[in-house]
């Protein structure tokens, strides 16, 4: 028999989910030392096939090859036994645990049931060192940055010494420059002859460092390509099955009165004694989208917490259409005519229990047309909620009573923006709008917001994507360490400006 | 694609269909241990003179001759109906904060505090009973509230603080009802609380429902409409949790505390709310049962929590949190208890017959962990069908070589 040519194969596989064929008849071959990128849109089936693989889920139909043999991967240790590591879309880490215990969870090393730790420590730092992803192994997961998590999960699968790696969506939560930095990691890890499966919506990312990407297509296999034989164009039609407008079209802003106005806010730090937002002025009008760009962990998300009142300022003050709501509840601010599309869409976006339907009226529940004397109208809710998932094309296997959990990560936040969107806000405030979106649905989502703009809203945009911040604003302030260094105008910066500004080597008076 | 096919009418039924099978499983489960337990302490007896009477139960009782002479025969019965109330009750409590995310293991406390509340009004200020019953709530509620804010505003686990609180209420109400054998309300000759029907009939839970008398029929004395109360309150428990505005933001707060904040629900308020109605409840409770005569209280012997708080526990997870499953659920553990007592008390004294009791309440807990099992095997035949063809690829690989 000669060698296998591919590490792993999944053949045939199919998986059923209660209304939804989530995988339909998809192969996927992985040849050793390769880099394989998975593309396809929001809930056509990627994080499923590799919860196949690494035995999350187990398949109705199908089977999966190692190295040319018929093995059977009924969970995750299984999986672990077989050398395949997995680091999830939305992580898997003990929050209250160190970097060093989570990675060394479940293989603990130890004499007589005794931890031995120090042996552990060393391998963990030696790894560290070797393929440069910087981590401290004493940290607790809860305090540190999601790059710094990522990388916990990287050496989680490193340290148990996997030859097939899976990533789901590892770029959809770093920085421009973490994303540079895993790229480099990827290319070493593919170079050392281990085999490496990579999910992103990002097709630039694709083809800087895949070998070859399988498209799928609402659940079914479409084709294989070799990225040096393809372009972004291309894959991008496989994969929605038309042409998709990079640019966003929009006319030029013509700002109205002011709606936000923010005036000195500082808000203090939770985890140093400085501030994290320091006196920051801005004001927002109607027809313009205002973008807060930045590097990612320089206040952006403490002045958002502050604006939307999930956290107390400790001076300044904002007025909401001339209206003072410094002090104001979230539901009074949310009446005043406030919107937030929320950066975690885990924490702050969704009751992950609950049905997609309840999550539609989640900021809406009281009003008088979901509700009579605090009885909810089930079938006003559902038909509200119907409407949302024909119009922002939401996928899910039920409908709106599918459990918000069992949803892909992207129609997950197709619904958050659906619901804040359809608010009809005053002010919308959109952090990260697009995290985890398909280009089609980025592509919708983003007209969707210049349709505010036009219809005399204002829009507060708070990116780390500078493709997003070049396209859809109309201003741009540069924020760094709680400060605001900068402000722009999107068609006369350049990229390389901006980031001299958002990386504190330069600054102007605001 | 294939095209939507599940109704989610279908699915639900589905998944109460899997509680109830998951709760009957249990409950044999429990049995067969109890059975088992009989057989090492005395095999010989264990089936007649242990297993049957906890099976019967009240209903030992019904059909026999002597006590239908005296009409008494259903009168056992009546004693799990007036048992019952209570144990739905305190369910119910258990039942409500769990879905809102707290674990309520405070309802014995409640329940005590509220008995006191009931009691004084009854025997000291002789108001009526729906008076007293409506004390009883508000007394059960505030002991309630107390967890309820320290989790909400110092972030103290809800679990910690009642357990305390427990015991403080326990020590509490003894204290004021003794005050060394002077307490007004207690009856040093009984050294219990006065009983209702001398001191003050008027706050006797009736027990007249449209004109049925229901001692007629059972002849128990401390037989009342309690039981219809507690069957009300249960349905007025579901509606809040499932069609109410108030119930969709106390369960968006149990599931995720930081999301029903981003919706403008007041999360502190929420919780403070969740833990106050799971109080109101217990007490309720405690009011239900003590009001209608069903016992007094004796403060120097009662220095453990009533089991009522506990078995709440139970009633609520064989109910799978379900507010009227408790109703089945608070009957049936009332039933096994009332067995424990018909066990013959010459083989199996009355401390066997609690811990075999006991040791089927224990394991009734444990339903949520059968359901789990039940929805797998229903989706079994999917399984056996991945087993063929992954046959049919092994023999396909075969062939090719
Ligand atoms: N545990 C589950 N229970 C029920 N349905 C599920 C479950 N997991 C996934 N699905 C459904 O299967 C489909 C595919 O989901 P999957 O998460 O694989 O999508 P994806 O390709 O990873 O999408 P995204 O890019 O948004 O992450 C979705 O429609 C989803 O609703
Ligand atoms: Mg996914």
């Amino acid at each position: 028999m000669k060698l296998a040519d591919y590490v792993i194969e999944m053949l045939n596989i199919t998986k059923i989910f209660p209304g939804i064929k989530a995988n339909d008849n998809i192969t996927l071959q992985l040849k050793k030392g390769e880099i394989h990128a998975l593309l396809g849109e929001n809930g056509a089936g990627k994080s499923t096939l590799m919860s196949v693989l690494f035995g999350l889920y187990q398949p109705e139909e199908g089977c999966i090859k190692k190295n040319g043999e018929v093995v059977e991967i009924r969970n995750p240790n299984d999986a672990n036994a077989l050398n395949i590591g997995m680091v999830h879309q939305h992580f898997k880490l003990v929050e209250c645990f160190s970097v060093l215990d989570n990675i060394i969870l479940g293989v603990e090393p130890n004499k007589m049931g005794f931890l031995q730790k120090a042996d552990a420590r060393k391998k963990v730092l030696e790894l560290s060192e070797r393929y440069g992803l910087k981590v401290d192994p004493d940290a607790i997961v809860e305090d540190i940055s999601v790059g710094m998590q990522q990388r916990t999960e990287i050496l989680k699968m490193l340290y148990r010494e996997n030859e097939i790696l899976i990533f789901d969506e590892p770029t959809a939560v770093l920085t421009p420059q973490e994303i540079d930095e895993l790229m480099q990691i990827m290319k070493n890890l593919a170079a050392e002859g281990k085999s490496i499966l990579f999910i992103s919506h990002k097709l630039a990312e694709i083809m800087a460092v895949a070998d070859r990407c399988t498209v799928l297509r609402k659940g079914k296999y479409i084709g294989t390509v070799n990225t040096k034989d393809t372009t972004v164009e291309e894959l991008s039609a496989m994969m929605v099955g038309r042409q998709v407008n990079f640019k966003v079209d929009k006319k030029p802003s013509e700002p109205g009165e002011v709606v936000l106005d923010v005036q000195h806010v500082t808000v203090p730090s939770k985890i140093h004694k400085n501030n994290a937002v320091k006196d920051v002025s801005f004001q927002v009008r109607r027809g313009e989208i205002v973008c807060l760009a930045g590097i990612e962990g320089n206040g952006q998300t403490q002045f958002v917490h502050a604006l939307t009142g999930l956290d107390n300022l400790s001076a300044g003050t904002i007025t909401l259409c001339g209206k003072d709501i410094t002090k104001a509840s979230i539901r009074n601010r949310s009446k005043a005519g406030m919107s937030h599309i929320p950066e975690d869409r885990h924490k702050h976006g969704l009751v992950l229990d609950y049905s997609l339907e309840q999550n539609m009226v989640l900021q809406r529940y009281w009003e008088p047309q979901f509700q009579r004397s605090g009885f909810i109208k089930f079938d006003a809710v559902r038909e509200y909620s119907d409407r949302l998932i024909e119009q922002y094309d939401v996928r899910s296997g039920q409908g709106s009573v599918t459990i918000a959990r069992s949803m892909s990560g992207g129609n997950q936040q197709k619904a958050i923006v659906a619901r804040e969107i359809d608010k009809d806000p005053e002010l919308l405030i959109a952090v990260q709008p697009t995290r985890g979106l398909d280009v089609g649905a980025i592509e919708y989502i983003h007209q969707q917001i210049v349709a505010v703009r036009d219809a005399g809203k204002a829009v507060l945009l708070v990116s780390l994507e500078l493709d997003e911040v070049m396209n859809l604003s109309d201003r741009i302030l540069v924020m760094y360490e709680g400060e605001i260094v900068g402000q722009f105008d999107p068609k006369t910066v350049t990229v390389e400006e901006l980031g001299l500004y958002m990386a504190g080597a330069k600054r102007m008076e605001v | 694609m294939k095209k939507k096919n599940t109704s989610p009418l279908l699915e639900r039924t589905k998944g109460g269909l899997t509680s109830v099978i998951a709760a009957l499983i249990c409950i044999v489960i429990g049995l067969i241990f109890g059975l088992v337990f009989l057989f090492i302490l005395d095999a010989e007896h264990a089936w007649k003179e242990g297993f049957v009477p906890i099976i019967q139960a009240g209903f030992r009782n019904v059909g026999n001759e002597t006590l239908k002479k005296v009409g008494m025969n259903w009168a056992t019965v009546g004693q799990e109906i007036v048992e019952a109330a209570p144990l739905i009750m305190t369910g119910l409590s258990v039942a409500f904060a769990f879905k809102t995310g707290l674990f309520n293991i405070g309802a014995a406390g409640q329940y005590t505090v509220g008995a006191f509340g009931g009691l004084f009004c009854a025997i000291v200020l002789h108001l009526p009973w729906w008076a007293c019953l409506l004390v009883a709530t508000l007394f059960g509620a505030l002991w309630g509230a107390i967890p309820g804010l320290f989790k909400a505003y110092l972030n103290i686990n809800e679990v910690i603080t009642s357990i305390m609180f427990n015991w403080i209420g326990l020590y509490a109400v003894n204290t004021l009802i003794y005050n060394r054998g002077n307490g007004v309300m207690y009856n040093l000759k009984q050294s219990q609380t006065y009983a209702l029907k001398d001191v003050s009939p008027r706050s006797l839970i009736p027990s007249k429902l449209f004109g049925w008398d229901m001692y007629g029929t059972f002849k128990y004395g401390s037989i009342s409409i309690a039981i219809f109360l507690a069957i009300l309150v249960a349905v007025v428990i579901l509606v809040i949790l499932n069609k109410t505005t108030f119930g969709y933001e106390l369960k968006a707060c149990g599931h995720n505390a930081s999301a029903a904040k981003y919706a403008g629900i007041n999360e502190k308020r929420s919780i403070v709310l969740a833990m106050v109605i799971a109080g109101a409840l217990a007490g309720f409770g405690a009011g239900l049962y003590y009001l209608a005569g069903g016992a007094q209280w004796d403060p120097q012997n009662s220095t453990a929590l009533p089991s009522a708080g506990f078995d709440g526990i139970s009633v609520a997870l064989l109910a799978s949190l379900n507010p009227v499953g408790c109703i089945f659920s608070g009957l049936f553990i009332s039933h096994l208890s009332t067995g424990g007592a018909q066990m013959t008390q010459i083989y199996f004294p009355s401390e066997i017959a609690d811990v075999v009791s006991g040791i089927i309440i224990y394991l009734c807990a444990f339903s949520s962990l059968f359901k789990g099992k039940i929805l797998s095997l229903l989706s079994r035949p999917a399984k056996a069908k991945e087993k063929a063809t992954e046959q049919t690829a092994k023999e396909k690989e075969g062939n090719e070589q």
